[in-house]
């Protein structure tokens, strides 16, 4: 690939400088090591990253509740998981995430479900250990057929020091199921980052090959697919390519996943890893611990999908090696179709995306499948190997920006005007506002699912139907000549 | 007059419920109205004036009741010796839950319910060490003016003072606290007043009363009493009476502390015998090691 032209590449090191400039001068020597010019063939984008955001700046992150309730252990589906502590934290996140899954809502499955155990100021002082007892009791209670709990800290917890751990085994004991303690208080870390690696260490010590596991009859076809949070159906249109390939897929961590799964997790010939960074914890410790190897793989557009299923493939025999050949052949006329489509309407088209810890770099082929360039990308709360990773995926001169402010990402877009925007809730309306098109891409905006092929199908459709819609025609300035 | 907020702080143990309560019961001999506030979970600051063993505390009330909401003022508030108005913060069991929150909590409901009003004095009985932001309360702003740290010879509890001034010297310029001074309360250690008046210089405070130790005291306590109620004629009651004069005069006399470093304690408390150099405590032992050997 040519390098992109010098002009370009100045042109937007002037753009952070003058960005930049509207910082107090030690809050913009801060803010500078977190955003780049990407030069091509450097090994990482040239970003610092996971560090404290820089304060009275707008940043878009979480904080480790987020990280352990909202990404981790919400979408476990046959577990209650209660939000301790006041309640807040867990009203105001709730649903948030598009966790899909199948169950009965509040008779065999919980996700869309707010438990809280609504601290008083009475258990700040005296104490919640007593209070939680309580909760898990009228859980075990009211919903019989849950299969355990979960206790999602709140700050408070950590402060007051209450003993959860004690409460957990108690009740495990006396109930005979499952009830996991997360100290996932949120002022621990910098970020949500802290709170996947909390639960990460949760799964591993309290849940991991607990259960009826050890029974579990395997077979050499076994894989665990883990970090596939099933958003909009992602993970069910990602599992039917691996079992259609011959696959046996014994667990989805944590998308539409039951705690047998994560019991069991163990048990897998081969880790498919998809959100590195929320689960590449659980990955290294099943590797140290049971010598299960783990791969990334990436499920985002016909190149990315191939290219993934093949070196899956790659890890077992022939017949799986075959099945992933036929898997691709089957799926390339859809979508060479979907490409035959919208490619003439897409083509040459620019897009910014600002996401959380995989989909910056993750999503980028996808866009490049439909002609899309990616001119600029970043991450909420990437650690260094993110940005090493998303090396190998951008192009020269990509804007880099981690834990880009609300201030600069503005800036950013109003500046380089990209076709299409890609990001969350909190950037959608004033992007529009902007006259920029926009596309939510943690949520797919209430669409989906975008993995897979089924899911790249749908996810050409939205991104057509943003770019090119009528709307931006009509979004012309009043005070400007008809 | 204004209502004068003051607080009584100092190592745990050195005897501040005691010295706060002989004193309050003198003020209140004056013709003063006082209400206690006691902001230590142990809820010993008003048995002497209530003559009871311990008071119900704001926070086990609210906690039986549901929240601190659902509390009247009257029904933490007791009345006790001669008219003095009797409160306890209260607290968890220890190894749980926060206790400093409740302080917070506790005094929050009385200055909301109407409890500081239409009395002279409010007095806060604070548990030994400010261990936390909830125990610095009382210090903090619209809170007490002066306080005044009971300590004693000890070396212990000098320590603590300094530390006390550290925490006032804090708050000082936010919230306009001040340090009324020392009250030492006798252990009968070396040169005990000689000490207390130096450490006072040093903080640049007043040593305001040197209270002498007597058995009645522990007469009194035994029965609930403070010597001034127990045996209002003897010596040891006029000793409270003349540090609640002093007190009462002190009004707006306190000082913005000036604490000194931890070298600069060790040095005076080594100028005193109360601690020894480490040669000295070497010399001391080879000096046994050779007896010994002997």
């Amino acid at each position: 690939m040519d390098g992109m032209n010098p002009d370009v590449k100045a042109e937007r090191k002037a753009l952070i400088e003058e960005v930049l400039s509207a910082y107090p001068e030690k809050t913009a020597k801060k803010r500078a090591r977190h955003l780049n010019v990407y030069d091509e063939g450097k090994p990482d984008c040239g970003v610092k990253s996971n560090i404290k955001s820089a304060p009275g700046v707008m940043t878009i992150r979480g904080c480790a509740y987020a990280g352990s309730k909202g990404v981790v252990f919400g979408p476990l589906k046959d577990m209650v998981h209660i939000s301790h502590g006041p309640v807040g934290c867990g009203q105001y996140s709730w649903s948030q995430r598009r966790n899909y899954y199948t169950g009965t809502t509040g008779v065999d499955t919980f996700v869309t479900m707010q438990v809280t155990s609504d601290f008083q100021e009475r258990d700040i002082v005296f104490g919640g250990d007593k209070k939680l007892e309580k909760v898990i009791d009228e859980i075990h209670e009211m919903f019989p057929l849950n299969k355990g709990v979960s206790i999602q800290s709140e700050c408070p917890i950590g402060l007051i020091g209450d003993d959860i751990e004690a409460v957990a085994k108690k009740k495990a004991k006396e109930h005979g199921k499952m009830v996991v303690p997360v100290r996932c208080e949120g002022f621990r870390g910098v970020s949500q980052s802290l709170g996947h690696h909390i639960a990460n260490d949760a799964v591993r010590d309290w849940m991991l090959g607990k259960g009826k596991s050890k029974d579990f009859e395997t077979t050499p076809y076994d894989v665990v697919v883990i970090g596939d949070y099933n958003i909009g159906g992602d993970a069910w249109a990602s599992r039917i390519l691996l079992e259609d390939m011959g696959l046996r897929v014994i667990g989805l961590w944590s998308g539409d996943a039951t705690l047998a799964e994560i019991e069991r997790g163990n048990k897998g010939k081969l880790n498919l890893i998809h959100c590195y960074r929320s689960m590449n914890y659980i990955c290294r410790h099943m590797e140290e611990q049971f010598n299960i190897p783990w791969m990334e793989y990436n499920f985002f557009g016909p190149t990315q999908i191939a290219r993934s299923l093949r070196a899956i493939a790659e890890k077992f025999d022939d017949k799986i090696k075959a099945g992933a050949e036929r898997v691709i052949a089957k799926y390339q006329p859809m979508a060479e179709a979907v490409l035959a489509r919208y490619k003439p309407r897409l083509e040459g088209k620019k897009a910014m995306l600002y996401v959380g810890g995989l989909r910056p770099r993750h999503v980028a082929d996808a866009y490049g499948d439909l002609g899309i360039d990616i001119i600029g990308t970043g991450y909420e709360f990437a650690h260094s190997d993110d940005y090493q990773r998303t090396a190998h995926y951008i192009k020269d001169a990509t804007l880099v920006y981690d834990d880009v402010t609300d201030y600069e990402l503005e800036k950013f877009i109003d500046k380089m005007r990209p076709d299409l925007v890609g990001s969350g809730i909190k950037e959608k309306y004033s992007t529009q506002k902007m006259g920029v098109p926009f596309r939510q891409l943690h949520s797919w905006d209430y669409s989906g699912p975008y993995h897979g092929y089924d899911g790249f199908a749908i996810f050409a459709r939205d991104m057509d139907m943003a770019i090119n819609s009528p709307i931006w025609a009509l979004n012309k300035a009043p005070w400007k000549a008809a | 007059m204004a209502l004068r907020q003051i607080a009584f702080y100092g190592k745990g143990g050195i005897g501040k419920s005691t010295t706060s309560q002989n004193t309050l019961a003198a003020l209140v001999e004056m013709g003063q109205k006082i209400l206690i506030v006691g902001c230590d979970p142990k809820a010993d600051s008003t048995r002497l004036i209530l003559n009871t063993k311990l008071q119900d505390t704001v926070l086990a009330l609210a906690a039986a009741k549901g929240s601190v909401e659902d509390l009247e003022l009257d029904d933490v508030m007791k009345i006790g010796y001669k008219g003095i108005k009797c409160t306890e913060a209260g607290g968890p069991e220890p190894g749980v839950g926060c206790a400093g929150r409740g302080v917070i909590t506790a005094i929050n409901f009385l200055e909301e319910n109407g409890a500081y009003e239409d009395v002279d004095y409010v007095s806060y009985d604070v548990l030994g060490d400010v261990v936390c932001g909830g125990f610095a309360m009382p210090i903090r702003e619209n809170k007490a003016q002066e306080i005044y740290i009971v300590m004693s010879g000890e070396m212990m509890a000098l320590y603590a003072a300094n530390n006390i001034a550290k925490g006032i010297l804090k708050y000082a310029h936010s919230g306009g606290v001040r340090l009324g001074g020392l009250i030492c309360n006798e252990r009968q250690t070396d040169r005990e007043l000689e000490l207390a008046e130096a450490l006072a210089k040093r903080l640049g405070c007043k040593m305001i009363h040197f209270v002498p130790r007597d058995n009645i005291v522990q007469h009194a306590e035994l029965r609930r009493q403070t010597v001034i109620q127990y045996a209002p004629d003897c010596q040891q009651a006029d000793e409270y009476r003349q540090l609640a004069q002093k007190i009462h005069d002190n009004c707006g006399k306190g000082v913005i502390p000036t604490p000194i470093t931890m070298e600069e304690l060790e040095e005076m408390l080594l100028e005193f015998g109360i601690m020894k150099s480490d040669e000295q405590a070497l010399a001391e032992l080879e000096a046994k090691t050779k007896k010994g050997a002997a």
